[in-house]
Order: structure tokens, then C-alpha cells, then sequence
């Protein structure tokens, strides 16, 4: 089946083909990251421009350095050094963007559903590299790589994600991802974090750590913000890892093959204990390495690039 | 000058006189008259209406015409000319203005312009100094300047004490108290309805519990003070019922219906269309069977557009950025036509009532009726003729309207002004 899709936006919108065409494209591009020489010529001549409309430094740099290792010529700039701080409009930025010669834009942006509004008004592919608390489409596919690579098939795994749903694009992109690939997804965290509204998504809700924990084959934690609590979400940072945050006890409500997961940047202490986050279990700095190579594939299929020719003409 | 028309053999729907039958209208000196003399008759300007309905012109409480201050949106003469082109004879004018209706000064110059206006255009005052919810604006002043009521819509007069004087004290002028119904506190940075929907699309929810709040708050005070509130553009079941069960108990409040709110759900937000953005957000199906069975049952009294106008680069944005609103002048009637008499079986004079005498009687205007000696104010329209709407075709300045592109049916042929034709076959007179 050829890849179709110019704008990678969702993960809702994606078949389970899509995903795992993604995936295969992803794996092919991790290969080549073990090798000695990790640059490919996939994106020669192709300038890929990141427009990163809000604070961003390890998604940024992922994105920059698939860029670059499919030899590409990136550009990045962020909402400080952007013409937006003069009033200037998303779609007057990105059309001068477009312009310039950009082949592709990558965007971060706090408004949900701002890379589906540039889509419509740009001609060249737009990557949705997280729009406020909408969907991260990448963060979802590099979590669902790493957890495939440590558990093989999603199909009836129990994952776990704990922490702020309510605002977090990471869980909801997640969620989309892990459904359709046949895993059974609980949402655990305080009730003002976590409402009743995401079972609509396929999704358990629960607000009980320990069984939600019992039979876990994945625990990915989401990072408490400390403005939520300033929003009156939870009545303080303390409260909040007493009663959901995981530590050496409530690690041994896990089964001892379950893996710890954690889209970063992790607050140590507060919903993850330091030396669980540095444990064999956890798998987060290898979730930062798959991510290059999910961005790979995302950015080569988006340009033009087809799943089955990774593997013969790069290798 | 008006003009003495003879109006053939339209079907004649007037609820205020019970009327529903073929017949003709007469008009002589800006007034609906029983008949015309002969030589009356032989120079009577005649309009076929054959197989039209005839009504009086449709009354709207709750547009935004953005004059003064926001015209490159709308302004009373482009706005009243939307409001001819719908069907519409009387508009109420929402205050939040730039700078606002809160003084004399600000509700002589929208009467200046309404004077040039298509149609009767009627200002309402401000409750509050600078719509600010801190102190009361001069509502004797404002009434003797020509208002018809007192309201800071878009925004909600939060402070209780400041809402209980301002009933008390409005009602000593006669001054209904229109409020937008929304609890500041539980809808920050909201933009579209809490719920699955909102979850989904990672957008900030509106509960309708904020609605629910102001409404029940309203209705408190109304029974304590015996003042009349009329609680604007309710889009939650739960207000619904809280409405009627207050009626029940003989308390003075009063509700309206916008088109958009019964007949769209939060589901048109998919695709994040700022055209389906407005304030108070659209809700679920349920929401929206509660309000047309509000509608049905008269917990609540009369449609209201809140008509809305808004550039389009101001709407073309992200949808957090984009402002709440939508046009609706030009496509009240059609959407009422489909949704209340075509999908749920509303007779016609009961919608037509809902669109006119209703509307008017709220706020005490002299319309909503083909009563002889009445204002001749008068909206003849196709109910069967469909067409494709365009919202760069129509008359207001702007094209926020979730139905441009559709095709909707029961399409206005002519609106009459205090006896003159304004709007005939597409075009302002």
C-alpha cells in the first residue's frame, strides 16, 4: 500500500495500516541509526522548516536532527524570534515560510488544531510536532515503537498513563495509537485531571493507582505542570505525589516486566521517583533515541518518500 | 414616503389576530388598513403573493450591528439591510459597542444612524459603566436616550449585589434586564462545549453549569425583587428546565433561542471551523432537543439570532484566537422553517409567533402584527423555494455563517418598512 498522506496531523486520523507503515519506515530508519555513518541521502536538496511557535527544546532538536540525518536543510526558529510577537498572523508567517522555499514546516503551536488550519492554506506538507492539547502525533508513534520493541505486540497489553490527561496531547495521541493497535489503555490521575469525558475514546478511567497498576505491562507517566495546580486542579504538587506519584513501594505493585515510560521533561520527585526514572524498567532515554527515527520516517513519507523503498535503496 | 400597497392573495398568517387564511393585505399611510377606497385600490402599488405567506415582519431582540466603533464588521445601515433581506422589520442592538452604549451620547448617535437605517433599529443600554460589572450605568438617562433594555451581553454581570440592584433599580424605569447567563469562574480560556467533543479536540470546555448558574441565580433574583431578567440565548438543557419550572411558579423571567443553537451540535467543530465558534458554544443533541421542546412548550418566549458579524481575517485563525460569533439575519427564517416546522412539526403561525408578536411583546415594540392600524411592517416569503445560500451574496459586511454554501429553503421575496417595499427579489429598495 503506497503512502498517501501529504500532512501528517493525528493520530485519529490514521488507519492501524498507517501506523504500522509508519512504524515499518520508523524501524528501517532505526537501523541506520546504529550504524557509523547515520546520514542518508533520502531529503537531499529538501528544506524543512520548524516552527516552533511554543517553548520546545527535546522535540525540536528530534525533529532537527531527522532533518538532518536525511540531509535535509533545516531551519528553526521559535515564537520569540518570530514575526508573531509583531502581530503577525499563523497563516502570513507560514505563507512567507512557504515563499522562502520551504518544502515542508513543522509545527508546534499552543492552539489545538492549528496544523490542520495551516494545512488548508499551504501547499507543501505540514507536520504536527504537537498542537496544544489536541495530539502529538510523533510522541504517540515513538512511545508505541519503544513499547513494541519491548513487548512485541500491543494486542490486549495493558497500558497505564498516569498524570494530567485533561491537558496533555501526549495521553490523547496515545490513546488513538494504542487503541488501534489493540491495546487496553486505563487513565489514572486525580478526577479534576482525569474526567469521565475520555471514556468516549475507548479508554478506562480510573482514579485507584494500585489496581490500576496491578496487571500494567507499560506505566508511562505525564509530567505534572505546576500552573494546574495554581488553576485549583489539585490542591498542591506534595498532594499530588503522595497519592499519584510513583515511587519504590508502588513500583512493586507492577509486575516486574512492565516497563516505565515518560515523554519528558520529568519532574524527579514529583511523579516519578529519581532512581525509578534511572532503573533498568524505565525505557525513557531510549523513547528519546526512537523518536529520531520516528521523525525520520514521518518527515521522508511526508516528503514524497514510500515505506518499501526505505529499506532496499538506504541500506 | 410609504406607499399604498395591495398585497394579493397571500396566506395571511398574523398570530396577535388569530389569522391564517388567503386573503389580501392592505397598506395606506405606513398602516396595515382594513381596505382601500377604490381610488386607493386603482393606484395601490399590488404585490402577488400567490402562494406566499404573508406575515408581520419578523422581530429580532439580540443583534450585534457594531456601530460605533467595529464597522469594518457591520454598521447599522449594512446590518438592518441583512436584517430586510431575513425578513426582519425590528432588530434590537446588542450595547457592546466601541466604545460601549453605557451613556446618552452613545444611544443618540446609534439613533442618528438608525434613522437612515432599512429597518427599525432600537438600541439597548449597558447594566453595568464600561460593561465593567462595577457599577451601575445611568439606566434613567439611557431610557429617556431611547433604550428598550438594559444588557452588558457578551459578558455577565457577575457580582450578585450588582445584579440585584440593577433589577431593582431598572424596574423602576420599565427597563427589562437582558443577561448573557455565564459564570466567568468556570469558563476560562473556554472555547467551544465541555464534553466528549471537547475532550477529543483538545479545546478548552464551557460547562453548561455556568449557564446553569447565572440562570438560577437570575431567576432568584427576579423572584425576589419582582423585576423582569430575560435570560439570553440559553443553550442548556438544564437552564431550559429551570426556566420553565420558574414560570411555573409565576416568576417574572423570560428566554430566548438562537437558529444555531437548535439547529447544530458541538459535533460541526470536527474540523476546528471558527464559523461554528460563538458564544455561548453549541451544545449536545440533547441540549438542542431540550431547547426546541422549550420552544414547543413556551419555557422559552422567542427566537433570537444574536446575529454577529466578524471580518473575515478576524475569523480566518487559529479557533482558540478567532472571536465567538456568527451572522444570522439572513438565514433565521429558513433555518427556523427546517428545523421547527419541517423536522418537528411546529405549525407555522406557532413559529412565525416565536419570530414576531413574541419577540415584541418582550421588550413592549410597537410590532408583530398585521393588525388593522398597525405599523405596516410586513415579510412576504416562499416557503417552499430553495435555494443555494451564499454568505458573499448577502447584505451584512461580513460572512461568518456555518450555513454559506447550503442550500436552505422558505426564502423572503419581499420585507416592508412602515409601508414601504425595502426588500424585493434580492435587492435592498
Amino acid at each position: 500500500m503506497p503512502w498517501h498522506r501529504k500532512h501528517f496531523l493525528t493520530i485519529e486520523e490514521l488507519s492501524r495500516a498507517e501506523i504500522e507503515q509508519v512504524l515499518a519506515t520508523a524501524g528501517a530508519f532505526r537501523r541506520i541509526l546504529d550504524r557509523k555513518v547515520k546520514k542518508v541521502p533520502a531529503l537531499r536538496g529538501k528544506t524543512i522548516v520548524n516552527l516552533f511557535l511554543e517553548p520546545s527544546t527535546r522535540t525540536r532538536i528530534s525533529f532537527e536532527m531527522a532533518a538532518k540525518l536525511l540531509s535535509a536543510d533545516t531551519i528553526s526558529f521559535d515564537a520569540a524570534s518570530s514575526s508573531t510577537t509583531k502581530g503577525e498572523t499563523l497563516r502570513d508567517t507560514a505563507q512567507n515560510i512557504q515563499a522562502l522555499n520551504a518544502d515542508m514546516i513543522v509545527l508546534r503551536h499552543s492552539a489545538s488544531g492549528s496544523p490542520l488550519y495551516l494545512s488548508r492554506v499551504l501547499g507543501i506538507p505540514v507536520v504536527n510536532a504537537g498542537d496544544g492539547a489536541h495530539e502529538h502525533p510523533t510522541q504517540a508513534l515513538l512511545d508505541v515503537f519503544t513499547m513494541r520493541e519491548k513487548l512485541g505486540s500491543l494486542k490486549g497489553r495493558k497500558v497505564v498513563i498516569l498524570g494530567d490527561i485533561l491537558f496533555s496531547r501526549v495521553a490523547r495521541s496515545n490513546i488513538h495509537a494504542l487503541t488501534k493497535l489493540g491495546a487496553d489503555v486505563t487513565i489514572v490521575g486525580p478526577s479534576t485531571l482525569v474526567p469521565h469525558w475520555f471514556e468516549s475514546l475507548g479508554v478506562k478511567v480510573s482514579h485507584n493507582l494500585r489496581s490500576a497498576l496491578g496487571d500494567a505491562d507499560v506505566v508511562m507517566l505525564l509530567r505534572i505542570q505546576h500552573e494546574r495546580q495554581a488553576a485549583g486542579h489539585f490542591p498542591s504538587v506534595g498532594e499530588y505525589t503522595s497519592m499519584f506519584g510513583l515511587n519504590k513501594t508502588r513500583a512493586e505493585w507492577i509486575k516486574p516486566d512492565a516497563i516505565i515510560m515518560h515523554p519528558g521533561p520529568i519532574n524527579r520527585g514529583v511523579e516519578i521517583d529519581s532512581d525509578l526514572a534511572d532503573s533498568p524498567r524505565s525505557v525513557i532515554l531510549q523513547q528519546v533515541t526512537n523518536g529520531i527515527a520516528v521523525r525520520m520516517a514521518v518527515l521522508y513519507l511526508c516528503a514524497g518518500g514510500q515505506p518499501e523503498h526505505v529499506t532496499t535503496p538506504l541500506e | 414616503m410609504s406607499d399604498t400597497l395591495w398585497i394579493k392573495n397571500g396566506r395571511v398568517i398574523d398570530p396577535a389576530t388569530k389569522r391564517d387564511k388567503v386573503g389580501d393585505i392592505f397598506i395606506a399611510g405606513g398602516k396595515i388598513a382594513a381596505s382601500l377606497t377604490g381610488a386607493q385600490k386603482k393606484s395601490a402599488k399590488i404585490i402577488d403573493a400567490k402562494g406566499l405567506v404573508v406575515c408581520p415582519g419578523l422581530v429580532d431582540i439580540h443583534v450585534h450591528f457594531r456601530e460605533p466603533g467595529q464597522t469594518h464588521k457591520e454598521n447599522i445601515l449594512t446590518g438592518s439591510q441583512a436584517a430586510a433581506a431575513g425578513g426582519f422589520t425590528t432588530v434590537v442592538c446588542m450595547p457592546n459597542t466601541s466604545p460601549v452604549a453605557d451613556n446618552a451620547g452613545t444611544i443618540e448617535l446609534i439613533n442618528n444612524a438608525a434613522r437612515k437605517a432599512a429597518v427599525h433599529v432600537y438600541p439597548t443600554g449597558c447594566i453595568t459603566v464600561g460593561m465593567k460589572g462595577q457599577q451601575l450605568a445611568p439606566h434613567g438617562s439611557l431610557k429617556k436616550a431611547g433604550v428598550v433594555a438594559i444588557t452588558d451581553d457578551g459578558l455577565c454581570v457577575e457580582s450578585n449585589q450588582l445584579m440585584r440592584n440593577a433589577v431593582e433599580y431598572a424596574k423602576m424605569f420599565d427597563l427589562p434586564v437582558l443577561d448573557h447567563c455565564q459564570d466567568e469562574s468556570l469558563t476560562k480560556g473556554a472555547v467551544m462545549n465541555e464534553g466528549t467533543v471537547s475532550t477529543r479536540l483538545g479545546l478548552k470546555g464551557w460547562p453548561h453549569a455556568a449557564e446553569d448558574i447565572i440562570v438560577a441565580r437570575n431567576i432568584i433574583l427576579s423572584a425576589y425583587s419582582g423585576a423582569h431578567i430575560h435570560m439570553q440565548h440559553i443553550s442548556s438543557a438544564m437552564s431550559v428546565e429551570l426556566v420553565r419550572r420558574a414560570k411555573k411558579d409565576g416568576i417574572n423571567v423570560t428566554a430566548e433561542a438562537t437558529p444555531h443553537h437548535i439547529a447544530l451540535t458541538e459535533e460541526s467543530l470536527g474540523t476546528y471551523d471558527t464559523n461554528f465558534k460563538m458564544n455561548p458554544p453549541l451544545r449536545t443533541e440533547q441540549d438542542r432537543k431540550a431547547i426546541i421542546a422549550g420552544l414547543r412548550d413556551g419555557a422559552l418566549d422567542c427566537i433570537g439570532t444574536d446575529h454577529a458579524p466578524h471580518a473575515p481575517d478576524e475569523k480566518d485563525k487559529e479557533f482558540d484566537y478567532a472571536p465567538n460569533g456568527i451572522t444570522g439575519l439572513e438565514t433565521a427564517l429558513p433555518v427556523c422553517l427546517d428545523v421547527l416546522v419541517k423536522q418537528n412539526k411546529f405549525k407555522l403561525p406557532f413559529v412565525i409567533d416565536l419570530m414576531t408578536r413574541k419577540a415584541a411583546n418582550l421588550l413592549k415594540l410597537p410590532a408583530g402584527t398585521l393588525a388593522e392600524g398597525a405599523p405596516a411592517d410586513v415579510c412576504i416569503f416562499d416557503p417552499n423555494e430553495t435555494w443555494l445560500y451564499d454568505a458573499k451574496k448577502g447584505f451584512s459586511k461580513s460572512l461568518n455563517s456555518p450555513w454559506s454554501g447550503q442550500k436552505l429553503t422558505g426564502r423572503v421575496k419581499t420585507t416592508i418598512v412602515a409601508g414601504k417595499v425595502v426588500f424585493q427579489n434580492g435587492r435592498i429598495t
